[in-house]
């Protein structure tokens, strides 16, 4: 699956949601639906998938009082915390691989479409490649 | 740690070393006997924490963009191009912008030619560094990083830290010469321990721009800016009544705890990731070990030479990155895999494209690169593409990044926060 993600362009055409900035820098994606993608997948199944990829973001980045308190224990104990744990973002963004994987297998591939984690792409860019018939296992 | 000139980060270090070694070795002796042992105790607590935190400043990530992979890159400059299709001949188009309305307020996103993608509100281009980083307040060279997002509060720890232990510092140093001074003059008590003299030099001339800056942070952080929005006034009120901060969160206390304890993005550059040349295109794979999600991002990858770009096809057998910094013509180094395009013979190109940090471009073309690999970027001249796409991934270790050789570049040296202020 790995290897997946490295498709170049040469093999499949790729298309990009860009950042949604109105809300701030948080990371959160654009959730209008590419014209290049009508027809090979419902909307309303890809704006599910981009809501809940954003809401995950969204918790990942939040100041609750479960961060503050990482955040201080981390830097009681000179940060030798984060050697053992992952932080709650890291947490986040693993999560939304593990989604984004799952997504793929039952329900993009079938359809001819890949989603590729946007932290692949430094969180710059939602990329989605509309598979050839060759790589469509 | 991505400053190319990491000589006053040494300086740094040697200061704050040497003062508080001289602290702990005269100073200390004399006053843990005649005062209290409690005071090289809170001498050495204070002074481990600004060394911690001065070197977690140093070497983490700022909040580096890495830069826009092929596909990105081509997909952004095909929809800019459509355009600019009708004027023929020159290959300069205006600076992108895109705007964004953030709460109400207007932001400009402006387009990074460097790194190929439309940058993030509040994130800058540092020309020292050549990345962009998220949030960037500014470059600093004392610390010899960019302070961005994932770094700031380690930096302002750091002066904060730095400013209690100057002040300690000067404070013990005075005790000591005032009670030497009891039993003799103060001239006698300075010829006693002159190295108290020299502590007490340094401190007063540090002090006051350390705790200048401490303050002027405090303010930074309770209004949840960046140094580089308060330089240019982006939200002040002198710009229109309607002018706001949309990032503040409205109370001090908020903003505070937002910007110190927020919750930290992990780095998105994969220092430890090989790199495998395609045969057809450059991609990166991420390099078995790493766990979590990341750019790949070689940390082979030399970086471009701004002045002039060359093709040459030498095999690099090794795994290292070109240290030489302004050699006239700058050797490219690729692999031999990559063959020179048919036809196209060793040429150079004196017009680059130059981004200053706040954005203004001057008016150079950017480098051409007809392919390129992780190892260095192969530049041909193809004259049939107005915009071509350098895929360069930056290096990250220190003092390994050319220093792009443009007149330009001088300018931003006052953005470190010795000159600033």
């Amino acid at each position: 699956m790995d290897n997946m993600a490295r498709l170049s362009s040469s093999q499949c055409t790729k298309v990009f949601l860009q950042r949604d900035f109105t809300e701030g820098t948080g990371v959160r994606f654009q959730n209008k639906f590419p014209q290049e993608l009508e027809g090979k997948i419902d909307r309303a199944i890809l704006e599910r998938t981009i809501n809940t990829v954003n809401s995950i973001y969204l918790e990942a980045e939040s100041l609750s009082g479960r961060t503050y308190c990482e955040s201080c224990f981390a830097c009681m104990t000179a940060y030798i915390a984060y050697l053992c744990m992952d932080t709650h973002y890291e947490k986040c963004l693993k999560k939304v691989a593990r989604y984004i994987e799952e997504q793929n297998k039952t329900v993009f591939v079938q359809q001819g479409l890949m989603l590729v984690d946007p932290a692949e792409r430094g969180l710059r860019v939602f990329e989605i490649c509309i598979l050839t018939e060759q790589q469509n296992r | 740690m991505m400053a190319r000139q990491t000589g006053i980060f040494y300086l740094t270090c040697t200061l704050i070393i040497v003062t508080s070694g001289l602290f702990f070795g005269f100073d200390c002796v004399y006053l843990a006997q005649h005062v209290t042992p409690a005071i090289p105790a809170i001498g050495g607590a204070l002074f481990i924490f600004v060394m911690a935190t001065l070197f977690r400043t140093s070497f983490s990530d700022p909040g580096v963009i890495p830069r826009a992979s092929l596909d990105e890159a081509a997909e952004l400059e095909r929809q800019m191009e459509v355009p600019n299709a009708g004027s023929p001949g020159t290959y300069r188009p205006p600076p992108r912008t895109k705007e964004v309305v953030i709460k109400g307020q207007v932001v400009k996103l402006k387009y990074c030619f460097t790194c190929k993608l439309f940058r993030p509100p509040r994130a800058s281009h540092c020309s020292l560094c050549d990345n962009c980083v998220d949030r960037f307040d500014h470059h600093c060279p004392w610390v010899g990083n960019c302070v961005g997002k994932r770094n700031y509060r380690y930096f302002y720890l750091f002066i904060l830290s730095l400013s209690v232990h100057c002040i300690y510092i000067f404070a013990c140093v005075l005790t000591n010469l005032i009670l030497r001074a009891q039993q003799d003059n103060f001239l006698t008590a300075m010829k006693e321990s002159p190295a108290s003299v020299i502590e007490a030099i340094v401190c007063f001339f540090s002090v006051w721009s350390i705790v200048g800056l401490a303050g002027f942070h405090s303010y930074l952080v309770a209004s949840e800016l960046t140094t580089n929005e308060d330089i240019k006034g982006s939200f002040t009120a002198r710009r229109g009544a309607d002018s706001f901060n949309p990032y503040s969160k409205g109370s001090i206390f908020k903003n505070c705890s937002q910007v110190l304890c927020g919750p930290v993005p992990p780095s998105l550059l994969d220092r430890r990731g090989y790199v495998v040349p395609d045969s057809s295109q450059a991609h990166h794979v991420s390099g078995p070990e790493t766990q979590k999600e990341r750019e790949s991002n070689s940390v082979n990858v030399r970086h471009e030479y701004y002045g002039s770009t060359t093709v040459t096809n030498q095999k690099t057998g090794n795994m290292g990155t070109n240290t030489a910094p302004d050699l006239p013509p700058p050797a490219v180094v690729t692999t031999a895999d990559e063959m020179l395009p048919a036809g196209e013979n060793v040429k150079k190109r004196e017009m680059i494209s130059y981004q200053t940090p706040d954005g203004t471009i001057n008016n150079k073309l950017p480098p051409l690169n007809g392919r390129s690999n992780n190892h260095a970027a192969i530049h041909g001249t193809n004259p049939g593409s107005v915009y071509p796409q350098p895929y360069r991934h930056s290096d990250y270790l220190s003092g390994t990044s050319v220093l792009p050789a443009v007149k330009g570049n001088k300018s931003t040296m006052s953005r470190g926060c010795s000159t600033d202020f």
